[in-house]
């Protein structure tokens, strides 16, 4: 099917067949960084702006490397070296990109609902690429890209996502996007790091969404596991004592790990907190597909881009 | 100077009345009701299929003069106030500076007399600068003209500041209004916490930091014998809390602004910042219950909290953007859409909310056309669609959450001391 957004925004919006049709669409891009000229010729003429309110090298990186391999011209500015830095206002920074006629920009940004209010100033397509605590769009799909890869489907797979959920805009869109699909997702982690009423985020879903009261439970006979990153600050804000105790009681360990389905994979974002949310063993372990999501990212974004502005020149 | 409302339906919920009736002014004042009058050689003014009551009364109003006179100036927000239908309104003091001693006080009722529009009556703020550690000359500020006091925006979190504040409050009659929330609990929130802010992964507010907090307020009402009043209460729970404290027979208040009633946190999706606003749009729950308390007579207000801000501050990213929505000319369209249209609340009940219950809330004269009150009077259109276009605002900002809205009810005219004003 066409893909006729202009925008892409988040997970919550697309309907099944969107989703399908990046995924798919990935995987025949997959191959293109398999080969020894890693390039096609799909974007040429095509400008890319990378837009990063936030410090991020992997979904930088990752979004720079899916332009180039497709010959768009990408050009990356940080929040430090823009002028945004020197009090520029939303607007003034859409102007200013605006006239230099760019096709796509991905933006990242600490404040929920930017791309949201980019996309009403702009006419470039606007991709987002991790809005606050609200959604992190590309990550989703690239998980998901992932976990079809090794497990062949999503429909009706158990899935436990672990950790800071509150913060975490890569659960929310792994909530929308799993569950959408048919997997049954469980959510564990301290209850002051969840939000009220987690369960009911979801919506025009096959699947389904739990709260579970405790890691083990949501881990129990999982096929996949995705664990969240937990960030220091966080303790200092009360939502728990220690990070020596966050390890302990909600951290993924190989004796953990054992509670879960036999072939079961996992994953996490990253950057990895070695020790604290995941043990080294078990991000060295066969298990794990942490790398193997970092590769795949390159081939989602391509398959982004190119559905969004790449339609002129099919 | 004479002048007759001429065959208005007239309703006065001060004194019971709801007929159709001519109504004659005599040197600024209400001079009689009468079922037919001789007109000649009066000005008459012909209000036959609409309805004639007392001049509007907003308790809580953002002026912004002094010190942010590019969002608003006493002047513009008069001009906005009997736009709507306001003959009366209450400034707010969190303007720069604060309105907390007389000569503040006295600058405000010196511009707005030099407006010639709306009166306005100044609210003082409780502590210093409003914050919350040492009372500000309440009674200084009472001979100036204040009408009551508050820190609002920024609610006094020592209780034992509020309890110091009630007991002065009450030596000198004045009302103190509070924005009731635990800024703790509350902190670092820019919505309402619920499935939506769950959604959009915007930090919330909870009931909660309200609740709990209009609660140790009629804690302290009961404990200092001191009039309340609970403003832009928001949530299902606050409301039963001020139900009770009525039927205890304390001396507990309360108003609800337009968009509480009108609209639910739904309205963040998109990120539309004139959505934000404090207390945040709660869930269909809480409006389904302010609703409720407006029909059983629990809330005594309809205040629109007008909240004027830039464009180039609405324009910021929603986490950043301010709080607060304009309502002085989208508020009786709102109420009379919402709740009479739409909840059939009885019209005579929303002009209750808009005129006697604020005036005696806050021992204001006006809300009455007895005869021989000044002839403050509003006349309106129950029927009349129109949609609102936030450009044609008297206003200075535009930072609405109606427009585009569909409302039905406008007003028509706004009389002060006998002067047509809407202009």
């Amino acid at each position: 099917m066409a893909f006729t957004r202009k925008d892409l925004l988040g997970i919550r919006e697309l309907s099944v067949e969107e989703i399908n049709t990046i995924l798919d669409t990935a995987e025949s891009f997959k191959e293109v960084s398999a080969r020894t000229i890693k390039k096609v010729p799909a974007l040429r003429g095509k400008t890319v702006i990378n837009l990063f309110f936030e410090a991020s090298t992997r979904t930088r990186t990752s979004f720079e490397i899916a332009a180039k391999r497709l010959s768009a011209d990408a050009v990356n500015i940080s929040a430090s070296t823009s002028s945004v830095s020197k009090g520029e206002s939303l607007i003034d920074t859409a102007q200013n990109l605006q006239a230099m006629a760019p096709d796509a920009i991905v933006i990242r940004h600490p404040s929920p609902g930017v791309p949201h209010q980019l996309s009403r100033m702009v006419s470039a397509s606007i991709i987002n690429g991790g809005d606050g605590a609200h959604e992190h769009p590309t990550q989703a799909l690239l998980d998901a890209f992932t976990i079809r890869e090794h497990k062949g489907r999503i429909a009706g797979l158990q899935v436990a996502i672990v950790g800071d959920i509150m913060h975490s805009r890569v659960a929310r869109s792994n909530a929308h996007l799993l569950t959408r699909l048919g997997a049954h997702v469980r959510i564990a982690g301290p209850r002051t790091l969840i939000p009220i009423g987690y369960e009911k985020l979801i919506e025009n879903s096959e699947g389904s969404l739990t709260v579970s009261d405790h890691v083990d439970e949501a881990i129990a006979g999982s096929d996949v596991v995705m664990m969240l990153r937990i960030q220091r600050e966080r303790m200092t804000d009360a939502f728990f004592p220690s990070l020596k105790e966050y390890s302990v009681q909600y951290g993924l360990t190989l004796r953990r790990l054992e509670l879960a389905s036999s072939d079961c994979i996992v994953m996490h974002p990253g950057p990895v907190n070695r020790g604290i949310e995941i043990s080294s063993e078990v991000v060295d372990s066969a298990r794990s597909l942490i790398l193997d999501q970092v590769t795949n990212g390159v081939a989602v974004r391509m398959a982004i881009l190119f559905l969004l502005i790449g339609t002129e020149s099919q | 100077m004479k002048l007759i409302i001429k065959g208005g339906r007239i309703i006065d919920p001060s004194q019971q009345l709801d007929k159709t009736a001519d109504l004659l002014i005599e040197d600024g004042r209400v001079k009689s009701i009468e079922d037919s009058s001789n007109d000649d050689g009066v000005e008459v003014f012909d209000a036959s299929g609409l309805i004639v009551t007392p001049g509007f009364i907003d308790l809580h109003v953002h002026l912004r003069e002094p010190g942010e006179e590019y969002k608003e100036t006493i002047t513009s927000g008069a001009a906005a106030a009997v736009a709507g239908g306001f003959t009366s309104i209450c400034a707010m003091p969190n303007t720069r500076p604060v309105n907390d001693n007389a000569s503040v006080t006295r600058f405000i009722i010196d511009k707005a007399r030099e407006a010639g529009l709306a009166r306005v009556y100044p609210v003082g703020a409780i502590t210093r600068e409003s914050k919350g550690e040492e009372l500000a000359e309440m009674a200084e500020m009472k001979e100036a003209g204040a009408v009551a006091v508050s820190d609002d925006g920024r609610p006094v979190m020592d209780s034992q500041v509020m309890r110091h504040a009630m007991e002065y409050a009450r030596d000198h009659g004045l009302v103190v209004v509070d924005h009731c929330q635990d800024l703790h609990l509350a902190a670092g929130g820019v919505m309402n916490e619920g499935r939506y802010s769950t959604l959009l992964g915007l930090k919330g507010m909870s009931n909660a930091a309200e609740q709990s907090h209009v609660a140790r307020d009629i804690m302290l009402a009961e404990m200092t014998g001191a009039r309340v009043h609970i403003a832009h209460i928001s949530t299902a729970s606050s409301v039963e809390l001020v139900r009770r404290a009525k039927r205890q027979g304390l001396a507990v208040t309360c108003e609800v602004t337009p968009h509480h009633l009108a609209l639910t946190d739904a309205a963040v999706v998109g990120f539309d910042t004139n959505t934000k606003m404090s207390p945040p749009l709660r869930s269909e729950e809480d409006r389904a219950a302010l609703i409720e308390a407006v029909r059983d007579g629990t809330i005594d207000a309809i205040a629109t909290d007008h909240a004027p801000h830039h464009s180039d501050e609405k324009m910021l990213e929603y986490d950043l953007a301010p709080s607060g929505v304009v309502g002085l000319e989208t508020a009786l369209g709102v109420a009379l859409t919402v709740l009479h249209h739409s909840s059939a609340v009885p019209i005579a009940r929303i002009i209750e909310m808009l005129t006697i219950g604020p005036a005696r809330a806050f021992s204001l004269t006006g809300g009455s056309l007895a005869v021989g009150s000044p002839a403050d009077i509003t006349v309106f259109d129950l029927e009349r669609a129109w949609t609102v276009d936030s450009q044609r605002f008297k206003s200075k900002s535009r930072n609405t959450p109606f427009a585009g809205w569909k409302l039905t009810g406008q007003v028509s005219e706004t009389f002060i001391a006998g002067q047509r004003v809407r202009g």
